[in-house]
């Protein structure tokens, strides 16, 4: 049994890496590509908000700018989407004979893999240093990530000229290593890299979140002027948790645009950012495989409801959201981990023995007054 | 006597929006020293606190902690400096286990840095495990600090700032919701405490202070009223006036 539960993590990885490339079709592989991609996200929200208590709405700032970085690089280093003068084609439509000085470097692949998630480690360091070292906290910050998030989207939005504006940079006609970048074949890499670097973002956020720094962040969680007071200066704290989860943002951003072909404004909208959260939630926060759970699920359902029923996929994510709330604050994993399904189990008349003293259940007296009193209460 | 002050509070008033919780108070506490501070609700014992720990910016006066001015330091520089603090309710770190809200406490370096490299000094975790023996919560060490009782909360919270090893201790209400003999335990830590560092005890309970048997001082209004040994204080008539409020006339 224990063997197993230690085999457990690599049987999934397993699974994930080669029996799910088989038995699903290019489509479903494709979807799943992409749900883990979002689950980085999840991973990264629950570092900040559920371990420490930062609940970000803005985090599709670094998402997108992951995307962004990765899809410049695509569209750079393939011949068919270059002009006339050798730089993407939508550049002239505007006008625009030269490549904007900053994207000069996404020439180069190795400069593109670390600018993906430097940059949104960079922004994120500072806006947060900014925020934290002015003690905004609770509800303040979450505002002013949002607000962050309007200011990046009407930028990226109205800026046609350096980033295409509102249509966004397409990477499914792009090409990589001679492939086109939406072949079944190189999804299905890009697949197999998602899943690998899935259990690696998992692995950053227990590294920081166990042990003795993943204390102070639980510390920073619960009472954060109590551990002032304890001589602990929780900006750094939260600076570095939050420059994490930026750059973790940035690498699942990047995965998602490779393999849902585009990258816009589109993912730096207030719902998006919002909807990372209610996958934390719903997944459980404050735990890390909540977070993989909930994105995974939530995204599934919502590509399930959407083939079904086109224009009820909103309705049915927030009666999810309100369910997930009221009956289950811990979310789905938590609920499982604090002995909710038993619960279930005994509210249908399943119940199993709870632990008692040695032979309290084979007492004469106990036993004489449960037959007394049976029929009336059941435990 | 020549000693210098530990700390040494001068004039300190402290007004919200006009309304003065602290007038002109000045307090002195030598290295050692243990001194409880009595008085009335609303006589500004919480606020005394705040502004040293440096919760409250004084609105005129100053703080010297061993001769160097507490003001504008953040709360957490202050607490390095040698200062802890225990609050009117226990506030303890709730989902963190005994054992860790103590080690988080006692560590030396307080900075990412320090935390990441995950092993505390051989010294420190004795000190820890001493602690937890002496007020009782060893059993419970791997256990959520949000189970605990008020007051084996109550004493982590103490513990907890005993483990920071300041120089000076402020404790307040430390045996509010405590059974009689779990107070007079407290005063006997408290006692052994006093000597080695400077402690300042906060409280109502007048058992607890006459078993402490140290100076008091009583506040009201945000001033000294009076210093002196509990019986002799008892019979001041101010005091009286003040705690049983006798007409002025």
């Amino acid at each position: 049994m224990k063997l197993l539960r230690s085999l457990f993590p690599w049987i999934l990885l397993a699974v994930a890496l080669f029996i799910l490339p088989i038995i699903l079709d290019d489509f479903r592989l494709n979807l799943f590509g992409r749900y883990f991609s979002l689950a980085i996200t999840a991973l990264a929200i629950d570092l900040i908000w559920g371990y420490t208590g930062l609940l970000s709405l803005g985090q599709g700032i670094f998402f997108a700018l992951g995307g962004y970085a990765v899809a410049m690089y695509l569209m750079l280093n393939t011949p068919s989407e270059a002009g006339g003068n050798g730089i993407p084609k939508f550049f002239e439509n505007y006008g625009v004979a030269e490549l904007p000085f900053f994207w000069q470097p996404f020439w180069s692949p190795v400069v593109t893999l670390i600018a993906l998630w430097l940059i949104p480690a960079i922004i994120a360091g500072l806006v947060g240093y900014l925020i934290f070292r002015n003690r905004i906290k609770g509800v303040y910050f979450s505002i002013i990530t949002q607000a962050a998030l309007m200011v990046f989207y009407h930028f990226f939005n109205g800026q046609q000229k350096l980033i295409n504006g509102t249509n966004g940079l397409k990477t499914s006609t792009t090409e990589l290593f001679g492939q086109l970048v939406g072949s079944p074949s190189l999804q299905e890499w890009l697949y197999r890299l998602t899943v690998v670097l899935l259990p690696v973002a998992f692995l950053i956020c227990r590294y920081f979140t166990s042990g003795r720094f993943g204390d102070a962040l639980i510390a920073i969680r619960d009472d954060e002027l109590r551990l002032r007071f304890t001589g602990y200066n929780p900006v750094p704290f939260k600076t570095i948790v939050f420059i994490v989860a930026g750059a973790l943002c940035g690498i699942s951003g990047a995965l998602y645009t490779v393999q849902s072909g585009i990258v816009s404004p589109q993912y730096m909208t207030i719902s998006m950012s919002i909807e990372m959260v209610i996958w934390v939630a719903v997944g459980g926060r404050g735990t890390l495989i909540g977070p993989i759970i909930g994105a995974v699920l939530v995204n599934y359902l919502r590509s399930l409801v959407s083939e079904a029923l086109p224009e009820m996929w909103l309705f049915v994510q927030g009666a999810l959201f309100i369910f997930v709330v009221v009956l289950m604050p811990d979310g789905i994993y938590g609920w499982f981990k604090n002995g909710g399904f038993s619960r279930l189990l005994a509210a249908f008349g399943f119940a199993t023995k709870t632990a008692t003293y040695p032979q309290l259940d084979q007492d004469p007296g106990v036993l004489e007054e449960m037959s007394s009193t049976s029929g009336t209460k059941k435990l | 006597m020549t000693q210098v002050p530990l700390l040494d509070m001068t004039d300190v008033s402290v007004s919200f929006d006009g309304f003065y919780a602290l007038t002109d108070l000045s307090i002195r506490l030598l290295p050692g020293e243990l001194r409880s501070i009595i008085g009335p609700n609303g006589a500004g014992k919480t606020t005394f606190l705040d502004v040293i720990t440096g919760k409250v910016k004084p609105t005129k006066g100053s703080v010297a902690f061993q001769g160097k001015n507490l003001r504008g330091l953040s709360e957490q520089k202050i607490s390095r400096l040698g200062i802890g603090r225990k609050f009117q309710t226990p506030r303890v770190f709730d989902n963190l286990s005994v054992l860790r809200n103590l080690e988080l406490a006692a560590a030396p370096m307080k900075n990412p840095v320090g935390l990441f490299r995950d092993t505390l000094p051989m010294s420190v975790k004795d000190d820890v495990q001493h602690l937890l023996g002496y007020v009782g919560l060893a059993p419970y060490a791997r256990s959520q600090a949000g189970s605990l009782s008020h007051g084996q909360k109550q004493w982590l919270a103490i513990a907890m700032v005993v483990a920071q090893s300041p120089q000076l201790l402020l404790l307040d209400e430390p045996v509010a919701g405590l059974t009689d003999e779990e107070t007079s335990r407290t005063a006997e830590l408290i006692k052994s405490l006093a000597g080695k560092h400077t402690v300042v005890v906060i409280e109502h309970d007048m058992e607890f202070i006459r078993e402490l048997n140290a100076p008091v001082t009583v506040l009201h209004q945000g001033t000294v009223l009076t210093e002196g040994l509990l019986d002799s204080v008892k019979k001041d008539p101010k005091v009286i006036e003040v705690y049983l409020g006798q007409s002025q006339d």
